[in-house]
């Protein structure tokens, strides 16, 4: 999110709150951060909004575009929506918050990254959602959707999904 | 410039299309049910490179769309290397491909960060962070393998040198590859090469296996210039098959 906020774009990224990425249910794409931009154009009155994928692969991007056009037209805006890389979507953009609702939805979130590759300690030290063990270990670095990685705690003994440092 | 650009998109989209395709071969099929995922889930990543790239030749390079570019052309339009094209054979060439070509796929992505062509830099820098994913997950299961049991160790052993000379011939250059260079778009095939040699030479000695003896007649290329295995034809004739009932349709 940019630093200054005019009073009209920060009642769209309000608006924004209401869409949800569709594998992930308990997060906005406004808490995943993957709203890069969003400008007002003074003449036309339309309003564009940038997004930045989470993954360059990822199959909800299509329904998400769709999903913040409709969200918007039902408050009577008319939108357009941009999708490119020129601000790299990393883990690290998602908020405390979010954060925080991926972990009571079941899923560990991703440890921050600082843009770097992998290190022991990303890989080691992930919190288990259910017993909040950190005795816990990378069974496979793909999992039901290209966000998830599957793990296991040895504390609780039960297996447990994490959305992955990007 | 635009043509040496548009060759090496054309290059390295191909190489994601039918490598990716060649992964969700596994689909259904894994020897365990994590590399059934596993495999699946590096298949979308790369389908989703591919069409990423497709795009910066569709938007900025006049080409037709991603979908046409990727399901209408015909096999002497491809620019993939023939490593790729193999069929996916045992669980232990598979995952030897899957290492040997992750490992260059990494570092072109690595080089290309600093690429001069903007939309393929920025591709690069976000790329990067998802085959980290997959090169980890070679590596694990290379090193596994290697060290596991007495047949395990051999198997692995033999399809690393199956794999070799076909894995050699990712590097192919092509006619741009000078001024590709000179503009600093990418580093080129030999830096390539070179950076990539001595990383997976680092992995094989580590899980105690031997680097295969490079012998330069054997390297399969070809395929950078549209001169193909049998493979590539078979699995494009597959791929394309539904589309090519009505490829008018809308979906």
């Amino acid at each position: 999110m940019p630093e200054v906020l005019g009073p009209e774009q920060q009642q769209i990224y309000t608006w924004l709150q209401q869409v949800k990425d569709p594998e992930i249910p308990v997060l906005s794409v406004v808490d995943m951060g993957i709203i890069t931009a969003v400008e007002i154009q003074p003449e036309s009155s339309l309003v564009l909004v940038t997004m930045t994928p989470t993954f360059v692969g990822c199959p909800a991007i299509d329904l998400m575009k769709k999903n913040i056009v409709e969200t918007l037209a039902s408050v009577g805006i008319q939108a357009e929506v941009k999708v490119d890389y020129e601000t790299k979507w990393t883990s690290d953009r998602m908020t405390a918050e979010a954060k925080d609702k991926l972990e009571k939805f079941g899923l560990a979130p991703p440890p921050l990254t600082r843009d770097e590759d992998l290190t022991e300690e990303q890989l080691n030290n992930v919190r288990c959602p259910f017993c909040h063990s950190t005795d816990t270990t990378l069974r496979s670095a793909f999992g039901s959707t290209l966000c998830r990685a599957i793990r296991f705690c040895f504390t609780c003994q039960q297996g447990f999904e994490q959305f992955k440092p990007v | 410039m635009s043509n040496a650009i548009k060759d090496l998109l054309f290059k390295m989209a191909d190489d994601a299309l039918i490598i990716g395709h060649r992964n969700s071969e596994w689909t259904g099929i894994g020897p365990m049910l994590e590399e059934d995922l596993a495999f699946s889930s590096m298949a979308q990543d790369k389908i989703g490179h591919a069409q990423a790239l497709y795009t910066i030749l569709h938007e900025s390079f006049g080409e037709p769309s991603p979908d046409q570019l990727g399901f209408l052309r015909t096999e002497a339009a491809f620019r993939c290397c023939r490593f790729v094209e193999q069929p996916i054979g045992e669980y232990d060439f598979s995952i030897v491909r899957q290492f040997l070509f992750d490992h260059a796929e990494y570092i072109r992505y690595d080089l290309l960060a600093q690429s001069t062509c903007k939309p393929l830099a920025l591709l690069a820098k976000k790329v990067k962070g998802e085959i980290k994913y997959h090169v980890l997950h070679g590596d694990t299961f290379f090193k596994q393998l290697a060290q596991g049991t007495e047949e395990s160790k051999a198997r692995m052993q033999s399809a690393l040198r199956e794999a070799w000379h076909q894995a050699l011939g990712i590097f192919e250059k092509s006619e741009f590859e000078e001024e590709l260079i000179a503009q600093g778009v990418f580093a080129g095939e030999d830096e390539l090469k070179k950076r990539w040699l001595a990383k997976v030479t680092a992995v094989v000695e580590a899980a105690g296996l031997q680097i295969p003896e490079t012998i330069e007649s054997k390297i399969d290329f070809g395929g950078r210039r549209g001169y193909h295995s049998e493979y590539l034809k078979q699995l494009l004739d597959e791929m394309t098959e539904v589309v090519r009932l009505d490829i008018n349709a809308e979906w």
